[in-house]
């Protein structure tokens, strides 16, 4: 089971659902929310299978909410990654 | 509005395989320049169907934002950038009208199809959570209308027309009916890009595709040995205006949508006629006019003999032998499916304007019986004022539509 960094997180955006002029994922939108950045429900819900198939850990549809920043983001799945590689809950 | 509000199109966008944009497009097919070609595609290799009319690969990608590439499929990205075009030729920005004045109704016969093929595959060969989210809005038949609606605004009456090839006259006459009840602009119009293996392995089953390899001899209908059509991908977008206001915010329009009608054929065996020729009556009857008002049709042109000969049939009852000059430009891109009958209006428009009808290409030689006057390799200028363009979808759809040249003494293309 591999880390989420930052970098990660922005290239699966990117990847998965996108990104506009206004908010390029390469400048300073690490405590931008997602929904600031322009994504919406659907957006968030392809991002978090993306992060789940990379990462190889069980994340629920409520781990990553559209008002979270991606520094949140980043700190709520690691923290759940966390737990499940100690194997508690 | 009155019931006499008349529908005027006032902007055109072509993404087509022998041209992109209107210029691009009008220039190929005056000059009978086929954009039919050895299908490129590497994932078709070894299909029985050879040729095929490509838009190439790179349009549009670069101009559509990825936050929109990523949910759509390749036939919402041709129709949302030939909206952009046909926007940008009309003159008319959205956020000028009110955003309930401003509609959508497009034509689409199979969807996103290669982005669902994509998503199928992960399904079967990876699991159900591979499925990616977009598949949820990417392939239905009304994704092109609904991305439309959101990117420019558009809360208009909006719908999507699914009947095959005639899809985009349907398309046009549920947007003329929206403008005589009061809806200002309709952006309206269908593209297609289905080429993907699961799309022809669709074609296939039809048994209306021809299997030729020479490109320039593959399609060729009304010709007494046609074998069969080429599908080709692309399509037109066109803006249509309530033609009063159009003319009040200085718009100068390339016709009137003047008359349309649909019907549907008998179920196969039947005794009972095809319904094409009750068609191209009533678009008559809906336009007001006769016969010989119609200085040129726009031919389905199937192109396998036992449906080339009713068409004929039907020009030929309505028109006389020889009655009105014919002619097939799409014999230069392909049957584009929802896109067909779209880009045939836009190319009657264009013919409208110049004066001038555009080549068939391909056929060399028209069945003696079907007495058709076809316009073959050259085009052929005209005095136009009246333009009649048939349409027939798989299944029994048809539909025929007449297009009049705007008023000569008001300004016009």
């Amino acid at each position: 089971m591999s880390r989420l960094r930052m970098d990660d997180l922005k290239r699966i955006m990117a990847e998965s659902a996108g990104e506009t002029e206004a908010t390029r994922l390469d400048g300073p939108v690490d405590d931008r929310s997602f929904e600031e950045l322009g994504y919406d429900s659907l957006a968030l819900l392809e991002i978090v299978a993306r992060v789940r198939q990379e990462l190889g850990v069980k994340l629920d549809d409520d781990t990553v909410h559209l008002d979270d920043t991606l520094r949140q983001a980043v700190e709520q799945i690691e923290d759940v990654a966390a737990r499940q590689q100690a194997g508690r809950p | 509005m009155t019931a006499s509000a008349q529908t005027v199109v006032t902007g055109l966008g072509i993404v087509a395989p022998n041209g992109i944009g209107t210029a691009d497009y009008w220039a190929a097919t005056q000059a009978g320049r086929s954009g039919i070609g050895e299908i490129r595609r590497p994932d078709t290799v070894g299909y029985p169907v050879r040729c095929a009319g490509e838009v190439p690969a790179d349009v549009p990608v670069t101009s559509l934002p990825s936050r929109l590439r990523v949910q759509t499929d390749r036939w919402t990205h041709l129709a949302l950038y030939a909206a952009d075009l046909a926007l940008a030729d009309a003159g008319l920005e959205p956020a000028s009208l009110p955003d309930y004045e401003f509609g959508v109704v497009t034509a689409s016969a199979s969807g996103g199809n290669e982005f669902g093929q994509r998503e199928i595959q992960r399904l079967w060969s990876q699991g159900p959570e591979f499925v990616g989210t977009y598949q949820s809005i990417a392939w239905f038949y009304a994704a092109t209308t609904g991305q439309l609606s959101i990117r420019h605004g558009l809360r208009g009456p909006c719908g999507v027309v699914v009947s095959e090839q005639s899809g985009g006259l349907d398309a046009l006459a549920h947007a003329r009916r929206a403008v005589r009840r009061g809806t200002r602009a309709v952006l309206t119009g269908g593209t297609e890009a289905a080429l993907s293996p699961y799309a022809f392995v669709c074609l296939f089953a039809s048994g209306l595709l021809t299997r030729a390899a020479d490109p320039t001899c593959a399609y060729r209908p009304f010709e007494p040995d046609a074998d069969g059509y080429v599908p080709g991908e692309g399509g037109a977008i066109l803006v249509v205006e309530e033609a009063a206001a159009a003319a009040a915010r200085g718009a100068t329009p390339y016709g009137f949508v003047a008359g349309h009608a649909a019907t549907f054929d008998p179920p196969p065996g039947s005794s009972r006629p095809s319904g094409l020729r009750r068609a191209v009556e009533l678009a008559l009857a809906d336009a007001g006019i006769g016969p010989t008002e119609v200085d040129v049709v726009f031919a389905d042109a199937a192109g396998t003999p036992r449906l080339d000969e009713v068409e004929a049939a039907a020009l030929a009852a309505v028109f006389g032998p020889f009655g009105v000059p014919v002619t097939a430009p799409k014999t230069m891109v392909g049957r584009l499916a929802a896109g067909g009958a779209a880009l045939d209006v836009a190319t009657a428009l264009l013919s409208l304007r110049d004066q001038a009808i555009p080549p068939t290409v391909g056929t060399r030689r028209v069945a003696d019986g079907y007495r058709l006057d076809l316009v073959l390799d050259e085009p052929r200028p005209a005095r136009l004022r009246t333009a009649m363009v048939l349409a027939r979808g798989f299944g029994g759809f048809n539909a025929a539509a007449v297009l009049r040249a705007p008023d000569p003494h008001l300004p016009s293309r």
